[in-house]
């Protein structure tokens, strides 16, 4: 708790005709002993030394700085101490979300000369709301763990094997564990890659058994084979991991987690269509793939058919079949996160292998047959020709040069067609092509015809960590990406709702050999600084760095399960009973779980629900509606909504006076409790601003605004029970560029609230 | 010896390498010769395939500089000199004058009271700037900058006298220690002058795929209603020309990467913005990589987009302010000739460093993509490497970071 605060203006970056000297002495008035410094600085970035001056002279341990916002220049305030005492830092934004905004409720015009009494009373709250903020918020202290120095990699192909090296060379133990008797995975069947280096334009060998034996000859790696997971225990830093290797229990210690457990080739039902099954010179790319590694290859025509669109057509009913049963599920209330009953029902892993992973290997089938038609071009210089009959020719980027390479090759003969069947003639196969670029369709006889694979990841079909989390062992979400354990966000590739389980590779995406290679190195990265976070005892992206963590008071807790159902990373495993047991290292601060707790045992040492609440009950409210004017509170998504805050004040973009804005983690950590606590202090609506939710979420935090949607049917009833409109409380979806519409948001949410009139509980 | 790390580069592939070096505890010095951090990310509108804004992570990626003094941030900076060699680095860098103070100070009326303008490089030179100011909202670090050439005559008295300006500042030069070094130097659009068929520079309603990002973008020059340079009319008609530059032996000789769905994402802007909207798109081959092709797939069944596979071989004047685009229909064969009121270059990425070279023992390829350095503790990556999209970036640049960090011992 901070007793000593100091608080500076900014006399720079206020304005508005505002009167500093005498917001300072209402503050030193109201505050006495707890703000033994108010001063009003010319500049606060140049009052840095002044103010470290003070905090020595007068045993500060809270400094608070009004003026512009804290999303600018924040970096320059730190202030730490030679003694190691921690200076609580917290900022009043008076300039962007104060007196830039500010318009009179008339709309008349405002002096910019002479704050009217309204921005007064705004800048005074505010102040106030920081003060009592800072007085509510305690050091940290950080949740320490382990922090083993040793990364486990699942799966030894290409990506896995590459992993180890690199975490090793980082000089990291690793535990490699590989299902098959051997390493190599995929790569076993191809001795001659794509490109894997500049010039991007030529084949290269991939030197597998120099890779193998680099790995058993690293000391830092330990590789088991014919080994699967039995289950992973605990947190990053200090997990344990149990795996069975060739019928034998071994367990170890790990850090963190790479997954690069691949995939495996789709059905081949699903390429039926195309003749697969009907002829043995009908066959996949995977089986050519062995073909060429055994020298069986006897075909002198052959055909690459990398246009897809039969099997797709034949299997587009089945494609979208799993989208109705989502809507189905959703329409009838079955949703497994939010039912927390279910979670207790032995877990059946949905199998979510379809049609749509042959497209979506488009660029590894186009570069792998264009390797494929090459070796064999070598093998028999030139003697075979090989077709390849595409669509979309899906080489892009770099690879282009390859591509180019390939054109130039005798025996190679490529054509866009659409194929519009593929069937086994008994001496030949007949591939038959429409919309040729040759003026007219054909029907093409070869002795072989290769078809491409679907790179289906394994976590589409199989539990490859088998978590023991209380939310179950599975990586949640993986529907949304068609099974593959990818990261929803387009910036943060590597992000994950386990922290410290990092995927990389095929199973996250498919990929070509360069590109798993180069993503094994990121997820090695990530893992390593989950390590070192959990070492220090402060959260991953994206609050890295965050000292704090949750702290749970049980001597309240009911056992409602709700923090452990909802924490959108699976932070929280629980007891029998139901008692929550947090794991800090898997959290990741977004506070969902005090959001949910009706108890108010959840707190951070910077963040709680006292502290908002006492926040929220600082500004004055008007007794009378018609003349001192509606109260309205807006909660902000800090990551979006508070920033597109920031930009509509910066842009001149002005509305009510009478909101007051207070910026929350994320909607998912909003309290019903505030709401009740803003309606019995009178406030007449409450507005909650933050990120998309849906499919497409935008939320940081992947659940909090999609939690907080949900959350609101429960408020409406508990309002309805007060006798209290519904429709005071409100949720809007601001993503962080629709600054413009600002304004349109927050006046048409005042306005609908002064429609309904005061709050009944106003003045009670 | 030295554990810091030297990122060359502060767009998205940079920001991330910097960071997550950072973040495992290594010091790192990050230099930007723009004024702004962000790169080419900061001038789109949204990204494919979810079509969110890249304000957003940047925010996350700028609050996580804020918050790490491990990272210091050098804007309108240039990598001179290295000496030394992998692991003892000395870099020298030149910081040119920014004449404004080192923290926010909002210069807003002052600028919007000079006269002196510049063509904004920001927005493409769709636009003009004044010679005091900030290119987008989201600036990071929040603070304006001084172009002493823009200013009048009468500008330069008023800026005199401003409290916080220093017209007089000067470039300096400093000295780095550092381990290893992270190349994120980026691409910048392919030149359109250098495409006279297609008009590109010469008729004004024929615009590239990033100016089309800064029509559709909310602070660009047009509030994001897409509207035509000649007269400010929304188009009903447009044509988009793919492989503007790209795949081409006498231009860019590689594929673009990004350009088929930027383009069918600026299909998607416009079609939210006039559902009566017609468009062609010309193309060789549509390149939708992996679970992007659910994106082609969403135009594909738009009854305003029409594919037509055959490169654009002209671009002419027609009626009006109107263009003819000439193309080969590649399957019929047909010679087309049909009229937009506007078209789109999906001009392709050109490496930043075709054009602009670093005192470092790096070699270039042909297309001036980096081709090694790898033992000299040396990484490029992103699409200083290989033309890239963002997430593919941010994988890239994550990965460097590691690969830096093997070198920069001792965190």
């Amino acid at each position: 708790m901070a007793q000593k605060i100091g608080v500076y203006l900014d006399r720079e970056n206020i304005g508005g005709g505002l009167n500093l000297d005498e917001l300072a002495a209402k503050t030193k008035e109201k505050w006495g002993e707890l703000t033994p410094v108010v001063k009003v600085v010319p500049i606060m970035a140049e009052s840095v030394p002044e103010i470290e001056a003070d905090i020595k002279a007068n045993d500060l341990d809270g400094v608070l700085l009004c003026g512009a916002s804290p999303r600018v220049d924040s970096g320059f305030y730190r202030f730490p101490q030679e003694d190691g005492r921690k200076i609580l830092v917290d900022h009043v934004n008076l300039r962007e979300q104060c007196v830039l905004c500010y318009e009179n409720p008339d709309g008349s015009p405002v002096d910019p000369r002479v704050a009217p009494e309204l921005l007064k009373i705004m800048a005074q709250d505010y102040i106030n709301m920081g003060v009592v903020q800072l007085q509510k918020t305690t050091p940290a202290d950080p949740a320490v763990v382990k922090g083993v120095r040793r990364i486990l990699v699942i799966g030894g192909g290409w990506t896995g094997m590459h992993a180890a090296i690199e975490a090793s060379k980082s000089g990291y133990e690793v535990v490699l564990i590989e299902k098959n008797d051997k390493l190599g995975g995929a790569v076993n069947n191809i001795p001659v890659a794509s490109p894997l280096r500049s010039p991007w334009a030529d084949k290269e060998p991939t030197h597998l058994s120099e890779l193998i034996e680099d790995l058993d000859k690293d000391p830092n790696i330990t590789v088991c084979l014919n080994a699967t997971m039995k289950t992973l225990v605990g947190e990053p830093g200090e997990y344990k991991a149990i795996a069975n290797v060739g019928g034998e229990e071994k367990s170890w210690e790990v850090g963190a987690v790479v997954v690069a457990t691949g995939w495996v080739p789709l059905s081949e039902k699903y390429l039926a269509p195309m003749g697969l099954g009907s002829s043995p010179a009908i066959i996949t790319a995977a089986q050519f793939a062995q073909m060429l590694v055994k020298n069986e290859v006897k075909a002198k025509r052959i055909a690459f058919v990398l246009d897809t669109t039969i099997a797709e057509k034949a299997f587009a009913a089945e494609a979208n079949e799993p989208e109705k049963d989502i809507l189905e599920a959703e329409a009838s209330g079955k949703n497994a996160e939010s039912d927390g009953e279910n979670m207790d029902q032995p877990y059946v892993k949905e199998d979510l292998e379809s049609i749509k992973h042959l497209a979506y290997s488009n660029v590894v089938n186009s570069v792998g047959m264009l390797r494929q038609a090459n070796i064999i071009c070598d093998k028999t210089g030139d003697a075979v020709q090989a077709y390849i009959i595409y669509k979309n020719m899906a080489i892009p980027g770099i690879l282009e040069r390859f591509y180019r390479t390939m054109q130039n090759r005798l025996g190679i003969m490529m054509t866009k067609a659409d194929v519009t069947s593929v069937k086994d003639h008994g001496d030949r196969v007949v591939v038959s092509c429409e919309n040729t670029l040759l003026g007219m369709d054909f029907d093409l006889d070869v002795d072989l015809v290769v078809l491409p694979c679907g790179i289906v990841p394994t976590t589409a079909k199989e539990l490859v960590v088998n978590f023991d989390y209380r939310q179950g062992p599975d990586f949640p979400d993986l529907e949304l990406f068609d099974g593959y354990a990818d990261s929803n966000y387009i910036c943060f590739p590597y992000e994950t709702r386990r922290t410290g389980v990092y995927a990389a590779g095929c199973v996250r995406q498919p990929m070509t050999l360069d590109l798993c290679e180069e993503d094994a190195c990121g997820a090695v990265l990530k893992a390593i600084e989950c390590i070192e976070s959990g070492d220090r005892g402060v959260a991953v992206a994206p609050r890295s760095g965050d000292r704090t963590h949750p702290i749970f008071n049980f001597l309240r807790c009911t056992q409602c399960k709700r923090c452990t159902v909802e924490c959108p990373f699976g932070a929280l495993d629980d007891d029998e009973k139901g008692t929550p047991k947090p794991n800090p290292s898997r959290c990741r601060r977004c506070g969902t779980c005090f959001g949910a707790c009706p108890e108010r045992v959840i707190s951070f040492a910077d963040y709680n629900i006292d502290q908002v609440s006492a926040m929220l009950r600082q500004p004055d409210i008007p007794k009378n509606f018609k003349e001192g004017g509606p109260r309205i509170l807006i909660m902000a998504c800090e990551n979006d909504a508070y920033p597109a805050l920031d930009m509509a004040g910066l842009r001149h973009k002005k509305w009510s006076p009478y909101c007051r804005i207070i910026p929350v983690r994320c909607l998912g950590s909003v309290n019903a409790i505030w709401i009740s606590d803003a309606m019995n202090k009178g406030y007449d609506g409450v507005l909650l601003m933050g990120c998309k939710y849906g499919d497409d979420y935008q939320c940081h935090f992947m659940k909090g605004s999609e939690l907080s949607h949900l959350r609101m049917e429960n408020i409406a009833e508990t309002l309805n029970r007060l006798r209290v409109e519904p429709e005071r409380v409100e949720q809007l979806e601001v993503a962080i560029d629709e600054y413009d519409r600002i304004p349109e948001l927050i006046d048409g949410f005042v306005d609908r609230i002064t429609a309904l009139g005061p709050n009944p509980f106003k003045g009670m | 010896m030295s554990n810091a790390i030297l990122v060359v580069g502060g767009g998205l592939t940079g920001l991330t390498a910097a960071i997550e070096a950072a973040e495992l505890g290594h010091e790192v010095y990050l230099v930007e010769k723009n004024p702004w951090l962000g790169g080419r990310v900061a001038q789109l509108t949204k990204y494919f395939p979810k079509l969110c804004p890249p304000s957003c992570g940047l925010e996350i990626q700028f609050q996580r500089i804020k918050k790490n003094p491990l990272i210091k941030c050098f804007t309108m900076t240039e990598l001179v000199g290295l000496k030394g060699k992998k692991g003892g680095y000395t870099a020298k860098i030149r910081l040119n004058p920014r004449h404004t103070p080192p923290f926010n100070v909002d210069f807003s009326l002052l600028a919007s009271s000079l006269e002196g303008e510049a063509p904004s490089e920001f927005e493409l030179g769709m636009t003009k700037r004044k010679a005091l100011y900030k290119a987008m909202p989201f600036a990071f670090p929040a603070r304006w900058v001084l172009d002493p050439s823009a200013l009048s005559k009468s500008d330069a008295a008023r800026v005199a006298g401003a409290k916080f300006l220093n017209i007089n500042e000067k470039a300096k030069e400093i000295e780095l220690d550092v381990a290893s070094i992270i190349v994120a130097t980026g691409w910048r659009p392919y030149d359109m002058a250098n495409l006279p068929n297609l008009g590109g520079g010469k008729w004004k309603n024929c615009i590239s795929n990033m100016q089309m990002e800064r029509l559709a973008s909310p602070f660009g020059p047009t509030g994001g209603v897409i509207k035509r340079p000649s007269d400010g009319q929304r188009p009903l008609s447009v044509a988009f020309a793919q492989c503007a530059g790209s795949r081409d032996q006498n231009h860019l000789n590689y594929c673009s990467y990004i350009c088929c769905m930027a383009t069918f994402k600026q299909c998607l802007y416009l079609v939210e913005q006039n559902p009566q909207v017609r468009i062609t798109v010309y193309y060789i081959d549509l390149r939708a990589p992996g679970r992007y092709i659910n994106t082609l797939e969403k135009v594909q069944k738009l009854p305003n987009v029409r594919f037509v596979k055959g490169k654009v071989a002209e671009i002419l004047p027609g009626r009006g302010d109107n263009l003819r685009v000439v193309a080969e229909n590649a399957i019929t064969g047909e010679k087309q000739t049909l009229e937009y009121e506007l078209c789109v270059l999906a001009t392709g990425m050109q490496p930043s460093l075709a054009a602009e070279s670093l005192p470092l023992p790096m070699p270039l390829d042909m297309d001036g993509f980096v081709a090694g350095g790898e033992e000299a503790g040396i990484f490029a990556a992103g699409c200083a490497r290989m033309p890239l999209d963002v997430s593919r970036s941010a994988q890239a640049g994550t990965a460097a970071a590691l690969k830096a960090s093997q070198i920069a011992k001792g965190r």
